[in-house]
């Protein structure tokens, strides 16, 4: 979707600015908002890219006016609402009005430590061999899916090499393409592609500077 | 089904809009509601964590969460996962000839083998800067960052500004934080699009050859190995 997320190469927002010896969370509300989003992740009634989804899916000027975690929690509460998990008249009351519908797990205390070590690896055996090898050159395609992508508009159309071969990865695009278990959890082959900086922005563009995507092998073609 | 299909309509049932960034808290005017407690912060702050308490009332009544785990996960990344993980694998790569070309062959196991791995750092790539070639990463899209080496992002790093610059201008976003490179450094920005998380291994400040890995760790900040800063000089003592 080509949402407001999708933010490379925009301008007007002014310089980044860090702020000195920031604390992990500036609010007892973005501890829990962090924590509640991840154990209700953990209940497999969603995934990574569907979460994102959510997120990106979020009314553009809400998500511009919102805050990181402001941002996780809206995109839950979508989420939630979306499975049924919770009523939007429990969300605006905070109390139980509906009986709970089942999840497929319930993140307990004592499994915390071995969820978070062992993550959720992302590469799977590949069914064909790549396409494309390092030095190739090829071009992202110009595709504007009204579903989740992870292809940036920025790079879209735009001629690259590819550096490096990461491996056969869940593609994101399906894995978020059915909103209920089973996910589609077929994978494709995962690039890093480069491109030259004046390539992307024109004549103009610092010729010492190029910039690279990871892309799924779907998101490219060979350049003729 | 589309997942995304009806999100705006789902989106319009809820009430308690709070469309206010942190960021622009200062610009707004505390108001309060009839019957409210007194609030020294302004209200959609105190909205929010209205909103996110009552949230998690309400899932731990229905049996989805346990208030327990949520504390674990907080523990976890404020005391124990933090950049000055990624501290010790810079330090260790830096000391040790064989640890360092095993970083860039393959980061995930080498980094794993000092105790760092899991969650968004399944798939680690480490990015070596040289006086030729700066490394610096993005996440464009939203906000990918390698957790085990890093902790969680900063505000910056998720931030509007960041992410829609680093791709286009990396020289002025090092300008932002007063970073100067040669004019002859080539500059190479990573945009984490997929589940590949980048570290970058920065320079090894000159005349640190006698220090001991402890020390090279604590010159090792959290921008140096993000590529928005450089490693620390060491203090010369006279």
């Amino acid at each position: 979707m080509n949402g407001v997320h999708d933010m490379g190469g925009l301008q007007g927002f002014g310089p980044v600015q860090p702020e000195a010896n920031e604390p992990l969370f500036h609010f007892e509300w973005e501890r829990r908002a962090l924590a509640i989003t991840l154990a209700m992740g953990a209940t497999g009634q969603w995934n990574i890219d569907l979460g994102r989804s959510a997120r990106e899916s979020l009314p553009p000027a809400v998500y511009l006016a919102s805050s990181y975690y402001e941002i996780w929690i809206r995109a839950l509460e979508v989420l939630m609402l979306q499975r049924g998990l919770v009523s939007p008249r429990e969300l605006r009351s905070g109390q139980l009005l509906v009986p709970p519908a089942p999840v497929a797990y319930v993140l307990q205390a004592g499994n915390v430590a071995a969820a978070l070590a062992s993550g959720s690896p992302a590469d799977r055996r590949a069914s064909a061999p790549a396409r494309f090898a390092p030095g190739d050159r090829v071009r992202a395609k110009n595709m504007h899916p009204v579903g989740h992508t992870r292809l940036p508009r920025y790079v879209r159309g735009h001629l690259g090499t590819v550096q490096a071969v990461r491996g056969c990865h869940l593609f994101a695009d399906r894995h978020a393409s059915q909103p209920l278990p089973p996910f589609d959890t077929t994978a494709d082959w995962l690039y890093t592609v480069v491109f030259d900086g004046r390539e992307l922005w024109g004549p103009q563009a610092d010729a010492a500077v190029q910039v690279s995507v990871d892309a799924w092998e779907p998101y490219l073609e060979a350049a003729t | 089904m589309r997942p995304k299909a009806g999100n705006a309509g789902l989106y319009a049932a809820l009430s308690c809009p709070t469309a206010h960034s942190r960021e622009f808290a200062s610009m707004s005017t505390p108001h309060a509601h009839a019957g409210d407690p007194p609030r020294d912060h302004p209200s959609h702050l105190g909205d929010m964590d209205i909103r996110v308490r009552a949230l998690e009332t309400l899932l731990t009544q229905k049996g989805y969460i346990d208030p327990a785990a949520l504390d674990r996960i907080i523990e976890t990344y404020e005391t124990q996962v933090g950049p000055h993980n990624g501290a010790r694998v810079v330090a260790r790569a830096w000391s040790d000839p064989a640890y360092h070309d095993w970083l860039l062959k393959d980061a995930t196991a080498a980094i794993a083998s000092l105790g760092f791995s899991g969650r968004q750092g399944e798939h680690m790539v480490a990015l070596e800067n040289t006086p030729e070639l700066h490394n610096m990463v993005v996440c464009t899209l939203c906000s990918c960052y390698p957790w085990p080496v890093l902790g969680l992002p900063p505000v910056w790093y998720k931030s509007a500004p960041y992410r829609a610059k680093a791709v286009l201008d990396p020289r002025g976003v090092l300008r932002d934080f007063g970073v100067t490179l040669p004019e002859a450094t080539r500059l190479r920005v990573w945009d984490s699009t997929a589940e590949v998380r980048y570290l970058v291994l920065p320079m090894r400040p000159a005349g640190t050859s006698g220090l001991s890995e402890d020390q090279l760790a604590t010159l090792v900040t959290r921008d140096s190995m993000i590529g928005t800063g450089l490693a620390r000089q060491p203090e010369v003592t006279p």
